[in-house]
Formats: structure tokens, sequence, C-alpha cells
């Protein structure tokens, strides 16, 4: 998930009149714009069931989600009655006012809601969560043994080392990767790393950036040294690219998101040794940190402002019965999720080790994604060895600081 | 015609050209003269499913108002011109009182996203188009003397990387290229290093990118020059034969300038197309190494969750512009010769 991938296939289900489940409603029209994965897939699917008698369900999951929703919401009517958002995507819908408070129909429908799932921002709720995600460690235990490695790194010095072993034993040349891509995930590596030194990326209260400091400078030189145990190819490589380097069983270290766990544990796309040898555990720490180098997202249902109060509810309400706990125990091991009625299996033990590691999630802040844009665009030079660190960061500064002008944000 | 007749006959296409063509340009510069009105921020706690923290938000119903009163935004003139993301007058001005000598100048100017898009746009236009010509023009020849049953199946199998779309054509070589495909691997074994990887490096990003230009480009010239080489007229050759003009002076000295309003055609358009190259840099995933005008322009829309119009306004104007001071040299010659003609 959340991937920059150019996908420009986009799902579009239509969803005739089927069967009625016991949704609670009666009338109104259902559209659900997405991300697409296994997880959304069950979600939108089990919505999808509600459509019957004057109810309809229209559902479009695709990977580009993210570029046409607020044009899609800002249309009066909006195109799409719901958005599958995130915790980047939320503030970014927030912001243009294009989101619903949801507190009457969570009192009306949500009975069955953990307290937890609720997204509230300023005492109202914006948005319910049904899973999390978080990108953590990945290891080959069997490699990391051959190499004279005995417990799984908790550290990214632990992660060197053992990277190191590996090298100098001849096992693998290049065992560790990240999702190093340059752009969106390079930048959510550096965010990751960042927030591992429980440093903040603004000054607090202001839209000033303040990450050229030397947490910002340590971060950037623990980036460099993990890159030199990736395959020199690594500013192309994605969620994608990395679980098929994994699944080839090319690599013994890696981070990656905890929606690619049951991909990678299932019995497709790789050999049984990779399979039985791969064990996930939570994001390391580093440098003396206080919490996991990692980021906690969640995914949750979101309602536009820009439709009838009538569709608003039965959209809530047919969303209520995709994430019911039947729902969820029928896809257990797609997804980390937060309902009631889950079930930890192995390919979640990674987020969840993350999150009671105590790791944050990704800040909801306006002014995030134009800094997360800045970083993606300006640290590649650094990892590629042709400018010092102190100014990679000074440039992702300026880069950040003519952005947020333009939005507002800054003087 | 007369003038009359030519009005109504070109007014259609004169009303469309100015609704789907002008209009949109027009607006385009408008926006790109505007950014987005301050926010108005307010400190509020936010809960989850992590826990509470307390982060500022935008005021929704005070900034809304302020759209109200304004919808295009607060006018900034050229401002995001100027900005460091894109001319960076300051940045470039610092550069130059700071900088020890004109390559350490350049290397600062090329830390710049703008400067280093238009590094990689200019030298792009500049070495594909030629090769593009010339390759062009020697499959042109070479088909031409093929015998007529092998003729179709050669020029089919010649047009092929055009006919393939740009996007899926470039995904394919990316993962031929890739160190477990079939030209990277191929590479590796040729010059013995098992590290040679074609997405690492910069300069080897470059030389890719331009590779697949020429590969995509050259049927078209191809097919322009083929059709070009059927006009050439049968007695000029004949004579230039009977003279005892070789192979090479024929070719030189009637086919070419026969073929020249033609390669002014070819060049006009490969400097439009390669001025805005984009497709390759995305499927090749080259963006650490590579960027061009058009890059931005997608990167400010796409790249990330927000999205900056002003500034990829102001992108697409520049792009316009260049493209304008590239074509007015070919411009100006092609009417000279017009002119010539008609005195």
């Amino acid at each position: 998930m959340f991937l920059k991938t150019i996908t420009f296939a986009g799902a579009i289900a239509l969803l005739g009149s089927t069967a009625i489940a016991g949704c609670g409603i009666s009338s109104g029209n259902v559209s659900i714009l997405s991300n697409d994965f296994p997880a959304i897939q069950a979600v939108t699917s089990a919505a999808a069931t509600c459509a019957g008698d004057g109810v309809t369900v229209e559902t479009n999951l695709t990977k580009d989600h993210k570029d046409i929703m607020v044009a899609a919401l800002t249309a009066n009517p909006a195109q799409y009655s719901s958005v599958i958002v995130s915790n980047s995507t939320l503030v970014t819908l927030m912001n243009d006012g294009l989101l619903r408070p949801l507190d009457e129909m969570v009192a009306k429908y949500g009975a069955a809601l953990n307290k937890n799932q609720l997204i509230t921002v300023n005492g109202k709720v914006m948005a319910v969560a049904f899973m999390a995600n978080a990108q953590h460690l990945f290891s080959r235990v069997d490699v990391l043994k051959a190499a004279g490695v005995d417990s799984i790194p908790a550290t990214y010095e632990e992660v060197l080392a053992a990277a190191e072993k590996i090298r100098a034993a001849d096992l693998m040349e290049y065992p560790v990767a990240l999702n190093t891509k340059a752009g969106w995930n390079l930048a959510e590596e550096f965010v990751n790393m960042y927030m591992g030194t429980g440093a903040d990326f603004f000054k607090p209260g202001t839209a000033e950036v303040a990450i050229n400091n030397k947490h910002g400078v340590a971060t950037l030189e623990m980036l460099k040294s993990l890159v030199a145990y990736s395959n020199p190819d690594y500013l192309t490589y994605d969620s994608n690219a990395t679980q098929a380097e994994w699944e080839a069983g090319n690599l013994a270290l890696a981070t990656m998101w905890g929606s690619r766990g049951s991909a990678v544990l299932d019995d497709e796309g790789s050999t049984a040794e990779v399979v039985a040898g791969t064990v996930l555990s939570a994001a390391p720490s580093w440098g003396n940190g206080p919490r996991p180098a990692s980021t906690l997202w969640w995914d949750g249902i979101a309602i536009s402002t820009n439709v009838s109060d009538e569709d608003a509810e039965a959209t809530f309400a047919a969303l209520m019965n995709g994430i019911s706990p039947e729902v969820v125990k029928a896809n257990n091991d797609a997804a980390v999720w937060l309902v009631e009625g889950y079930m930890p299996s192995p390919a979640s033990v990674g987020v969840a080790g993350t999150a009671s590691g105590g790791a944050a999630p990704y800040p909801m802040i306006p002014f995030m994604g134009a800094l997360h844009g800045a970083i993606g665009a300006e640290i590649s030079d650094f990892l590629q060895g042709s400018e010092s660190a102190e100014q990679a960061l000074i440039d992702v500064e300026a880069a950040y600081t003519a952005a947020a002008k333009e939005q507002g944000f800054l003087k | 015609m007369k003038n009359r007749t030519f009005f109504w006959f070109i007014l259609p296409s004169l009303i469309t050209m100015l609704l789907f063509i002008a209009l949109p340009i027009v607006s385009v510069a408008v926006q790109s003269m505007h950014i987005e009105h301050e926010a108005v921020m307010v400190e509020v706690e936010n809960c989850g499913p992590f826990g509470c923290k307390k982060e500022l938000q935008i005021d929704v119903e005070e900034t809304a108002k302020l759209k109200e009163e304004r919808p295009l935004g607060q006018f900034n003139g050229i401002g995001t011109y100027t900005n460091r993301n894109h001319l960076a007058f300051i940045e470039i001005g610092l550069a130059l009182q700071s900088s020890n000598g004109f390559l350490d100048f350049i290397s600062k100017a090329l830390n710049l996203p703008f400067y280093r898009a238009l590094a990689f746009t200019l030298t792009y236009t500049f070495i594909v188009t030629p090769l593009v010509i010339f390759f062009g023009f020697i499959i042109a020849l070479g088909v031409n003397t093929l015998p007529k049953r092998m003729k179709g199946p050669t020029i089919f199998i010649s047009l092929l990387p055009m006919i393939v779309t740009p996007l899926i054509g470039s995904l394919i070589l990316f993962w031929m290229i890739d160190a477990n495909g079939i030209l990277g691997s191929a590479l590796q074994r040729i010059f013995d290093d098992p590290n040679l990887s074609l997405k690492a490096s910069p300069a080897l990003t470059w030389i890719m990118l331009m590779v697949y230009g020429v590969w995509h480009s050259a049927p078209f010239a191809f097919i322009v020059f083929y059709a070009g080489l059927q006009t050439v007229p049968g007695d000029t050759m004949e004579a230039a034969m009977i003279d005892g003009a070789s192979r090479w002076e024929r070719t030189r000295y009637v086919v070419l300038p026969h073929l020249m309003p033609l390669t002014v055609f070819i060049l006009l358009i490969q400097l439009m197309d390669n001025f805005r190259v984009f497709e390759p840099i995305v499927s090749f995933s080259a963006q650490a190494s590579a960027t061009s005008l058009s890059w931005i322009i997608y990167n400010d829309l796409v790249g990330t969750e927000s999205q900056f119009f002003g500034s990829a306004g102001a992108t697409s104007v520049l792009t316009i512009i260049g493209v304008g001071i590239l074509l007015i040299p070919v411009l100006i010659r092609t009417w000279r010769d017009f002119n010539q003609k008609v005195v």
C-alpha cells in the first residue's frame, strides 16, 4: 500500500443489485473511492452486498486514488460518497473541508466499533479506522544463522553488523533492502528513520521546518550506511520490487510494509526455503533512540461533505457492514485489523510489535505532505555521494520553504 | 483562394484552437501568478488508534471565507517563477557571488531542481534530435534499396518502436536492463563486471534514456524520409549516374538537398517532442539521476498528496517559452527560404 508505483490501471467494479444483507438501509447511493489491496477489496466487496432495493453501491479501487480524490469530492454533489483514507490523505481532504463529522452516524450504526477505531480531530469523529500498517523488519533467519548471527536484529546498528557478516561469509553481496525509490518511498524511509530519533520535524506550533540538525545528519548517515548493503539499483526500489527480490531469495534483511507480510508468507511466488526462513519483527530502533524507527499508519472510512444526508448515511451503514467482525474473520490474515474479533497471525507480529514498541503515527499535519515531497526530491544526491548531508538538509529545507509559501503555510 | 473564402474555411479550426489551446494556456499563465491563501491554523487535539496528540490543523471555515472572496488565491506576480524551485534568482545570485570559478558555479546551479531538469532536458534534446535524423535517414536509404518483396515486413518491423506505447516500451526495456534482465546481465558478462548497473549511475542512466529516445523516435524520421525518397526525381538521378557520380555523391548532392525541407520538418517536430521528454523518466524510475521540465510539472501535480497548481503552471509557461526559443532559429530559416522562393 501507499505505493507510488505508476499504475495506470484502475479497477472499476460496478456491482448490480444482488443479495440483500441486513445492512439496515432502504435507499441511497453509495460510491466508494479507495486504494487497491486485498484488505480493502474485502471491505468494499462486503459493503457492496448491501446493494438492493433502492440502494446502489459503486466502488473504484485504484492506486491513483490520491490524485483524483480532491477534485472528485470538491464537486457538488461529490463523485464519491466515501473515500478510504489514511493518516496523510485524511488531512489533505480535511484541509479543503471535504469530509463530514461522523459522530451521529457512529452513535446510530457504530455500536460494534472499538473506541480506538475512532479518529477524532478537535473532538469530532472524522474517520473510522479499520486496519493498521507500518514498515518493519523482515529477516531470513536461515541466512542469519549461516552467517553466525543467532538473534534477530533489534537495532539498525545490529542490522548493519549482521549485513556485514552475511557479506563477509559470501552468502549475499547485497543482503539489505528498504523501499528507497527516489520520491515518496525514499522520503518515507527518511521520515521513519528520523522518527526513531524522537526529534520533531517542525518548530512546535509553526510550519517552520527544523530537520537541519544533528538528528537529520545522523538519519542521512544511517540511511547511507544501510544502502551500502543494498543492490546498487536501490533508488528504483519500491514495495513491488523489494517484495519480488525478497521472494526471489536475494535478500536477508529488509524493511517492508506490514501489508506485504501475508503475501510474502503465503505459498505463492517464492520457494519453501525462503518462506520457512522468513520472520517478521518490529521495526528496529537506532542510535539509542526512544522508539522504533517507523511510522504507524491506519486506513479508515471517511464520508464526503458534498453528498445528501441520505446518501451519507447509506454509505456509512454499508461500510460498517464492510468492516463487520464477520468480514474480518473471513479475511483475518489480509491485514492487521483494528476490528473486534481479529486474531493476530505470523503476518501481523511485525506491525503489532512496532506499535507496542511505541512507534509514533505518521504526523497528521497539513504541511507534512510538502516536506515529504521535498525530502523525496533532495536527498538522493547525498546517497549517491554527490553532496554532503548538511547540504542535502539545507536543500530539503529550502525546497520545503518555497513549497509551503506557495501553499500559504509560510509567509 | 479569396481572403473571404479562406476566412470561412479556417474559422472552425480557429475557434477550436482558441478554445482548446489558447484559452487553457492563458488560464495556466494566470494560475501561475497566484499562490494559495494564507492558511488559518488552529491547534487541535487529534486522536486515533495510536493515541492523542496536539497538532496544527487548517481552520476550514476561515479558509473557506478567504477562498470565497478570491477563488484564484493570492496574487503573487512572478514570485513563483523566481522562487527556489524554479528560476531561483536569489540562489543563483548567491552562487555567483560565493563560487570560486565557473565549474563551482555550475555545480551550485545544478543543485537547484529547475536547472538540474533543464540540463538533462537540453542535453537530451540536442543529442537525441540529430541522432534520430541520422538513423532515420540511414534506415530509409537501406530499406529503399531492398527488393520489393521484403520492403513491407521490414517497414513494419522498423516502425514497431514507434507503434508500441511509450510507457510500455520503456517499461519493457527497464526490465530488460535490470541486473537480472537479459540486456543487463549480458552487459555484465561483456564487461566482466558483476556490479555494473545501468540504473545506479547517473551517467549510465542518461545514456540509457537517450538510447531509448533514439530507439523510440528514429522510426518517425525513417518513415518521413522513406516517403520523401519515393519522390526523388528519376531524371536527375540518371543524369548524375551518367556523369559518373558514385552512390555516395548521388546521396550527398541529389538526395540530401531534395530531402532538406523534410529534414527541417523532422527537426521542428523532434525539438518540440524531445524538449518535453517525460515517459521514459517515469517508467525507468530515473528521477534520482535525471529529471526533465515535464517531469517537474507531473511531480507538482501527482508526486505528493497536495497539488501545486501555481508551481506546475509556472513550469508549464517556462516550458512553452523554452520550446519557443528552441524553434526560433529553425522558423527564421524556414521563413527566409519561403521568402526567397517568392522572390
